[in-house]
């Protein structure tokens, strides 16, 4: 309804003063097409067809016709304990990863909008981790990470602090190692858009509040966070999206075990439709996680912007 | 110069602080140059060391031998680059429109961008299997490149937008005087201008696509057509058991393309990502 009335409303804009405005609007199109087409066709078109294929019983190399099964798919699912064990492990790695990332980036955003030595060094190792391939990420952990040939068992054992153990394969340990490659894989560039947003903040307010005898941690407080605040909320909004469907990272690192502890929501799906060829079965899994990351991200969204407000 | 006097003991905190971060970045990585070069009786050992005490090439030379990391790369290289310049080609224009115009379609435009973020990869690549299934493009790098085009182009609209929004409109009204048409006015006034950004967009996309894994991971089925990425996981045994010094050394050589480019545009990303998201 609301779309209605708007489409009508542009439409009927007065048109433009010099008069040849039917002739830019085709000249609009012919610039947009070339990029609209496939953009209809190999993303917004799959992604329809991916909501309607929730509602089939498509399989793999099936001879048999697929048909309409409205919300078995989503029943089954209801009561699918693997999947939810799943996404309890995928909640929980999205915000494990998240939270400390978002800290981890403020930290040393703030440090390096400081006049520091040695910044340029961190910005030259903050490539690392942003440009590399999340595989060779997840390569790169598990070096770190084994057992006998491993840094951390290695340094572990120099400090005194035991054997080491092996930290990908164990129940208590995998999640929360995988986490750790999860927070140093995304923290560079959510330590880039806040250093971006720090440096948007208007300095003279900073200035004058030192003259009137502000400490750093009331200065941060009242006149650095609410400038910052947007851009905070924008990228801890979009790693939360982004969290909770990676993939390649912990496909490398543990392949989703042991015993499923790290097996996220996208791998489950991922092997349900490409292992086991249930594709309508894993479409419905697709369209339950973007129910939840938009409940998620509502939540999120508004009781920041609410507690903007009180202020 | 500033009125923020840092008391010493708080300057030597921040010191601190900065070193333990550039600790935190920089080992894991040192760690897998190290093992690159270390022989096998050294990664035996119980008691490994930063630095390999007999240096070695033979994890490299291994490392091709063991699996098609040529074909491989140049798999990579035709995909990535595909992939950039068809991107860049078809979103300037639109990023044009969309800069220039803030009609209904630069609103859906933008409601895509965010929507296709928020998706499940999951959900688009079945529906792209079957479609790319029937048009017989399953397990060919084309096909492949027709992924990534789209995959990477949300992205390159948010860089482009903001580039456009660079280049002072009077300049166009300008060619418009001069009887210039929309196509003409985008090729000879704003493409020049723009080209710096063009640049920097492209060699993003290609990173993205060079790096990307999940959609080569289901669409690429023979070890002949697959990219670098997708190879090197097939140095991990299905125990999980790996060959560590090729694996290390692989790792190495796939990410320097990726390290390389992204040192050359990191300052025009982060004033892209910045243009884009200023002023919208």
């Amino acid at each position: 309804m609301t779309l209605a009335t708007a489409t009508t409303r542009s439409t009927k804009r007065p048109p433009a003063p010099d008069g040849d405005r039917r002739l830019t609007d085709h000249g609009a199109w012919f610039l947009v097409l070339p990029a609209l087409l496939p953009i209809l066709v190999l993303s917004v078109g799959p992604l329809l067809y991916g909501i309607a294929l929730a509602f089939t019983d498509a399989q793999s190399g099936r001879t048999a016709p697929t048909q309409w099964i409205g919300l078995l798919n989503f029943r089954d699912l209801l009561h699918d304990t693997l999947f939810w064990d799943s996404f309890r492990i995928g909640l929980l790695w999205a915000v494990g990863v998240t939270v400390p990332q978002f800290l981890l980036a403020l930290g040393l955003a703030l440090l390096l909008n400081q006049n520091l030595r040695l910044r340029w060094l961190a910005r030259a190792l903050a490539i690392i981790p942003w440009a590399m391939p999340e595989v060779v990420v997840g390569i790169m952990w598990r070096l770190v990470y084994n057992p006998d040939a491993g840094i951390l068992n290695e340094t572990l054992r120099d400090l005194g602090l035991g054997d080491g153990r092996d930290w990908l394969t164990s129940l208590a340990t995998a999640l929360p190692a995988v986490i750790v490659v999860g927070v140093w894989a995304g923290m560079p560039q959510t330590t880039v858009v806040l250093l971006a947003g720090l440096q948007n903040t208007p300095r003279e307010l900073h200035e004058a509040a030192a003259m009137d005898g502000a400490g750093a941690w009331r200065r941060f407080r009242t006149v650095t966070w609410p400038a910052l605040r947007p851009v905070a909320l924008a990228i801890t909004a979009l790693n939360l999206i982004w969290n909770f469907n990676s993939f390649a990272l912990v496909y490398v690192l543990t392949s989703g075990g042991p015993g499923g502890r790290t097996r996220l929501p996208m791998l489950f799906a991922y092997e349900e439709a490409f292992r086991y060829g249930q594709f309508g079965y894993a479409a419905a899994m697709g369209c339950v996680m973007v129910a939840v990351i938009s409940v998620v991200l509502a939540v999120h969204l508004v009781g920041r912007l609410r507690g903007g407000d009180q202020r | 110069m500033s009125v923020f006097r840092t008391s010493r003991p708080a300057r030597a905190g921040q010191y601190v602080a900065l070193l333990a971060y550039l600790v935190f970045l920089a080992f894991p990585f040192l760690w897998l140059v190290s093992t690159a070069f270390k022989p096998p009786r050294e990664l035996g050992s119980l008691h490994p060391t930063w630095i390999p005490k007999d240096p070695t090439l033979a994890n490299f030379r291994q490392a091709f031998d063991e699996q098609p990391l040529l074909g491989a790369a140049l798999n990579s290289l035709v995909a990535a680059l595909g992939a950039a310049v068809i991107a860049v080609v078809i979103a300037t224009p639109m990023a044009y429109v969309m800069a220039r115009r803030r009609a209904l379609l630069s609103k859906a435009a933008t409601g895509w961008v965010v929507v296709s973020q928020a998706f499940p990869f999951v959900l688009v690549i079945i529906p792209l299997f079957l479609v790319l299934k029937n048009l017989r493009l399953i397990n060919s790098v084309p096909g492949l490149i027709m992924v990534y085009v789209v995959w990477t182009l949300p992205f390159a609209l948010w860089m482009l937008i903001g580039y456009v929004r660079a280049v002072p409109a009077e300049l166009e009204e300008a060619a418009a005087v001069d009887g210039a048409g929309k196509l003409r006015t985008l090729v000879s006034v704003i493409a020049p201008l723009l080209a710096p950004g063009l640049v920097a967009t492209a060699l993003f996309a290609f990173i993205s696509a060079w790096n990307e894994f999940f959609f080569a991971l289901v669409l690429l089925k023979t070890p002949e057509k697959q990219t670098l990425p997708v190879v090197l996981t097939h140095f991990i045994g299905a125990e999980g058991v790996a060959d560590l010094g090729p694996l290390a050394a692989a790792a190495f050589l796939a990410t320097l393309p990726s390290l390389v480019v992204f040192a050359l545009i990191q300052k025009r990303i982060t004033g892209g990502m910045l243009a884009g998201a200023v002023k919208s």
